[in-house]
């Protein structure tokens, strides 16, 4: 017969070593003898991502408002303090854990599920906790005896570990790549390709790894089209076993000490989803609907941690503990209600509980209606309460400092103004806010229950018109990433804003004298394009029947044999219009500079705006006269427009404030970087002589604050953000995970230690003390710093410095400029 | 946009300058009238244009300061080198007026003549400043030097392949070649972007200048070659040497450029602290004999 639990609990991270401890603990206040609940791993060891961090590397424990409620202990710290803490946990609570078995399949319902393993067993369980996070289990290779050993490993930490041995790597990614390329320092080392290239892998990967399999003088081979055979195991640790391998040309055996397999992972949707739970959308980041106590639509079956879209080891760990409880019938109080309560303190009107005040926001909003309640919860605990209070109220209520509290606004003030980087959504609950379109466009109503702002949360743009708080009004601001999760996981939420943001970009930009449902109609004919980066959106010489608006990105107009840049667009402009003003044949190529979003609107629609507004005709005929003038200008000094063309190349489209520097004026005296590096704790965010050039201007590698930042992505403490002027800058939450450096296309982020702070100016110069003003070039950090760990560090334009960007200040010969997206036809022509 | 410190705010310091020696030259001028005491430094004029001449040069060397003080808001370290340019020059015309060019073999004309030197390798500098930078960026050719080191690099990987295929004395000679390949150097060196490069040939070591003893031999030994296999190879090493030749003058060029840039820096500062001494002996002294 097979095992039966009462709880299963699938996959030993965070999330689910503190379930099983919670379960654990269960057990020994009921005295069973026996566990009721099993752990279970595929993976030899527990928390296998943490494991897999880099020697000694700081793990944060944010967010810091949240206490930890766990059985398993958790505080910041190195990685081996917190493993060998969880070690330690495993140990003296006995936790029933279950290594290598990786779960296969779940089947039946609540009270009676049925778990099979790969290692073929089966077992039953009442309940099931999933909690296997999002990175899912590495590829085996397929053949018998492939499970993890010391023979056959998956991973690689440490590449020196060995030496003088013949390792075959299998795998043609990134990852083989640079362990096969680092092994051979010290091995013989075979890379098997199942492909006859190897087409997956970065450049720079790719030229190493084919100059090391072409360099006649390295133990280094390749076999490609080659797929494994079987494998024959070492008779004793440390002796050689051998691989078979399906060659080209037939069968070969390769004996080996050792097997390094990186295929890539299996991401976890696809057993997600043959367990039967649902994920409504299918955007990658999407995540399962669960209830308030973590349950997915299917019963008994919870879904907790990075995989039911908590990536935070607190937050996973919290929720392990709650799980255990509900399934226990305990209704506990979330851990996050006192932040809840927070928020809605300064509320005109009080309710006994939050959960109320949620559900009764909840019902008023019809976009979050349907919403499940606790992605709702997790909405609002991210997002700011704003309530807004008479003149003469508001000046005797005491602002409130805690960054949860109810935030106060004054009636007839801006909730964001003309111009200003934000990029937060708003919802408005009660009352009534004033919003306009353009800077001096007509005034807008919102009522109870609409939202605005999707404008610059979709192109990342700076706010375009200002809305005002008019009276009594109770807003709901939600930061762009949570909103950004909200719209990938809930197709329903992504639409509405959406099709509002359509209707309005039309409003802004043809300003149709039309109604709301005639808008509605001609928004569904409206079709909206995405653009990879250096895709045509039309070419010169096809024949055009629509015009785009731009939505989000930039779009460069070129022409000619040689496809000069003539003309470059943002966000809220139109390209293609002459289609449908005078020849249908595009005069110009539109390309995609970054990745853009475009609304591609058709004749009849295009017509039926304007006709409904006869001024709208003209404004449009002037604005397609302004752009004939500027690209007939262009056209005409190609030098200028290569020199544009160039910019674009760097990716300067998405550039909202880019540091360009003149060849011709550049001494190279580095005060620039200098400057970056006394200004920023003695760490330069500028690397001046790295980077393109033409034309004498120079592009240096350094932060050019996106539209929508690339580094804003993927933050889990959400460390990264920008200032309403525009600056893009890391808080002190950072905890140097290294996302964003990895997500920053232009390598304009890095993960430094803190240096030590550097004697005065005057005892360098008169008597020789320290490194002298910049970076030194190396040094070692002290043990604070190294307690502290890596941050990630980056330009910030220099938002607390009076005088501006202080690289600028710093260059004697006028030679570094920072420019805006606006100044660069102006920067190319004047020379 | 991109403003030249010369032209920094429509020439500003430069018009400032104008005013500065316009204004020098009347207050000397009005010393001519009294033909007891001729133009010096000991009229009330002559103290005046001396006062205004040692407050000036304080000034000027205080740029070296204020550059380093990277948070300052006291103006931009480019208007400061702007105003440090064009007030330095006017100061040659103010102290000549303060001495009314009355020299001698004593502290007083030392000082005179080290702000000379400190004003002229000024120009110098001012010169490489202004000229050398589109120099520098030409020759690049668009690329940053990692890059072109990292060509280099390249370069030599191929030859070291390459070599594996020829016989041992060529061999031999080739990858010495590769060894005794110098970059940079001393201060001479780079200033006068000297290639020192040599080779080991079987009669000793001699110059590979523009590595030319290298490509001659090998062009000496391709019409030689026995076999097709040879020749390919002999041919792909003289063109490796030849793509070589032309990374390291691109490189040593760059070298002199950057050295050149720096080099009067090594003068115009020390020489101003050495100015600095003897100006204050200069004003102590013409006060003790008051």
């Amino acid at each position: 017969m097979a095992e039966s639990y009462h709880i299963a609990i699938i996959g030993a991270g965070p999330a689910g070593l503190s379930a099983a401890g919670r379960a654990a603990h269960h057990d020994k206040e009921s005295g069973a003898s026996n566990p009721t609940y099993v752990l279970l791993e595929g993976f030899s060891t527990f928390a296998k991502t943490i494991q897999k961090y880099q020697k000694g590397k700081h793990v944060m424990d944010t967010p810091g408002f949240l206490d930890l409620r766990s059985p398993v202990p958790f505080v910041a710290g190195t990685r081996e303090a917190i493993l060998d803490g969880w070690q330690n946990s495993i140990d003296t609570d006995g936790i029933n854990i279950r290594y290598n078995s990786e779960v296969t399949a779940i089947e039946g319902e609540r009270g009676n599920f049925s778990i099979k393993t790969s290692s073929g067993e089966t077992i039953s369980a009442e309940h099931v906790i999933m909690s296997i996070g999002t990175q899912g289990n590495p590829r085996t290779l397929g053949v018998p005896g492939d499970a993890e050993s010391d023979f056959v490993l998956y991973t690689l930490d440490d590449p020196e570990e060995f030496q003088k041995e013949t390792i075959v790597v299998v795998g043609a990614g990134d990852a083989a790549i640079e362990n096969a390329i680092a092994l051979a320092e010290y091995n013989k080392v075979y890379i098997v390709n199942r492909r006859n290239e190897f087409s997956r892998a970065k450049d720079g990967n790719l030229n190493a790894v084919l100059a090391a399999i072409n360099d006649k003088s390295r133990d280094f081979h390749c076999f490609y089209e080659t797929n494994i055979g079987g494998l024959e195991l070492p008779d004793a640790p440390g002796a050689a076993g051998a691989i078979i391998l399906n060659t080209a040309t037939g069968e070969e055996r390769v004996e080996c000490h050792r097997i390094i397999a990186r295929l890539g992972t299996l991401p976890p949707r696809k057993f997600v989803e043959s367990c039967g739970i649902e994920i409504s959308s299918p955007s990658a980041d999407a995540v399962p609907d669960v209830d308030n106590e973590y349950m997915s639509n299917v019963p008994g079956l919870y879904v907790i941690g990075a995989l039911g879209g908590y990536p935070l080891i607190k937050q996973a760990m919290n929720q392990g503990y709650d799980v255990v409880e509900y399934i226990h019938g305990n209704h506990v109080e979330p851990v996050d209600t006192p932040i809840l309560k927070k928020k809605f303190q300064g509320l005109p009107i009080k309710m006994p509980t939050p959960e109320e005040v949620l559900s009764l926001y909840q019902s008023k909003i019809p976009m979050f209606r349907r919403m499940n309640p606790l992605a709702f919860r997790e909405l609002i605990i991210e997002s700011r309460i704003l309530v807004g209070l008479e003149p003469g109220e508001f000046d005797r209520t005491p602002a409130d400092d805690d960054e949860h509290a109810t935030v106060f606004i004054k009636d007839g003030e801006p909730v964001y103004q003309h111009g200003e980087y934000s990029t937060s959504f708003y919802t408005l609950v009660e009352g009534e806010v004033r919003m306009q379109l353009d800077e001096d466009g007509a005034w807008h109503d919102i009522k109870p229950g609409q939202f605005f702002g999707e404008m610059s949360l979709i192109s990342g743009r700076p706010r375009q018109g200002s809305a005002i708080a008019e009276r009594d009004c109770i807003l709901i601001e939600t930061p762009r990433r949570i909103m950004v999760k909200l719209m990938n996981s809930n197709e329903e939420v992504r639409a509405g804003i959406d099709r509002v943001f359509i209707i309005r970009a039309l409003q802004s930009a043809f300003k149709p004298n039309l109604s709301l449902a005639e808008m509605a109609e001609i928004a569904d004919n409206v079709e909206s394009c995405q653009f990879k980066p250096g895709e045509a959106i039309f070419r010169e010489g096809e024949e055009g029947d629509a015009l785009h608006l731009i939505r989000s990105g930039t779009v460069t107009l070129s022409r000619g044999k040689e496809q000069l840049v003539v003309a470059k667009r943002h966000s809220g402009e139109i390209v293609g219009q002459m289609a449908l003003m005078g020849s249908p044949m595009r005069r110009d190529t539109a390309t995609a500079a970054v990745r853009a979003e475009t609304l591609k609107v058709r004749r009849p629609e295009f017509l039926k705006m304007a006709n409904s507004q006869p001024d709208t005709v003209e404004k449009l005929q002037d604005g397609l006269s302004t752009l004939l003038r500027q690209t007939n200008s262009m056209a005409s000094q190609p030098e200028s427009s290569r020199a544009i063309g160039f910019l674009m190349d760097q990716g300067l489209g998405e550039a909202t404030n880019a540091l360009v520097i003149d060849e011709a004026l550049c001494v190279g005296c580095d005060n620039c970087e200098k400057a970056c590096a006394e200004t920023h704790g003695g760490i330069s965010r500028l690397r001046r002589e790295e980077g393109a050039s033409f034309a004498s201007l120079h592009v240096p590698i350094v932060c050019r604050h996106c539209e929508l930042p690339h580094c804003m992505k993927d933050c889990p403490p959400d460390a990264l953000r920008r200032s309403p002027t525009g600056e893009v800058f890391i808080s002190d939450t950072c905890i140097g995970c290294g996302n964003c450096e990895t997500n920053c296309p232009y390598d304009a982020i890095k993960l430094s230690y803190q240096p030590k702070p550097k004697p005065s100016l005057f005892s360098w110069l008169f008597f020789g003390r320290g490194s002298g003003p910049g970076e030194p070039d190396s040094f070692t950090p002290t043990d604070a710093s190294k307690n502290s760990g890596k941050k990630a560090v980056k330009c910030d334009a220099c938002m607390n410095l009076a005088g501006g960007p202080a690289c600028v200040r710093a260059c004697p010969t006028g030679a570094a400029v920072r420019l805006g997206p606006e100044q660069f036809i102006e920067l190319v022509e004047a020379r | 946009m991109h403003e030249s410190l010369l032209s920094w705010q429509r020439f500003r310091y430069l018009y400032i300058a104008l005013a500065l020696a316009g204004a020098s030259i009347v207050l000397y001028i009005t010393q001519s009238g009294n033909t007891a005491q001729p133009p010096n430094g000991g009229t009330w004029q002559g103290y005046t244009l001396g006062t205004v001449g040692a407050l000036l040069i304080l000034w000027l060397s205080l740029l070296g300061i204020r550059k380093r003080q990277y948070s300052s808001n006291v103006g931009s370290v480019q208007s400061w080198a702007s105003a440090h340019v064009y007030l330095g020059i006017a100061l040659l015309v103010v102290a000549t007026l303060h001495c009314a060019a009355q020299f001698g073999w004593n502290v007083h004309t030392l000082a005179y003549v080290l702000m000379c030197l400190v004003i002229g390798t000024g120009i110098y500098g001012l010169y490489v400043y202004l000229h050398l930078p589109r120099a520098m960026a030409r020759n690049h050719a668009g690329r940053d030097v990692n890059s072109w080191m990292k060509e280099l690099g390249d370069v030599d990987d191929g030859i070291r392949d390459a070599a594996g295929n020829v016989d041992a004395d060529l061999q031999a000679m080739v990858l010495s070649a590769l060894d005794l390949t110098r970059l940079g150097g001393g201060v001479f060196a780079q200033i006068f972007a000297q290639d020192r490069c040599r080779v080991q040939t079987g009669s000793g070591v001699i110059s590979n200048q523009g590595q030319q003893a290298l490509i001659d031999e090998l062009s000496r030994r391709i019409p030689d070659a026995r076999v097709v296999r040879e020749a390919e190879t002999l041919n792909e090493l003289m063109a490796l040497f030849g793509r070589r030749q032309v990374i390291l003058n691109l490189l040593r060029k760059d070298v002199q450029y950057r050295a050149l840039l720096k080099i009067w820096l090594y003068f115009h500062v020390p020489l101003t602290m050495a100015l600095l001494v003897a100006l204050t002996i200069h004003i102590i002294v013409v006060f003790l004999y008051w």
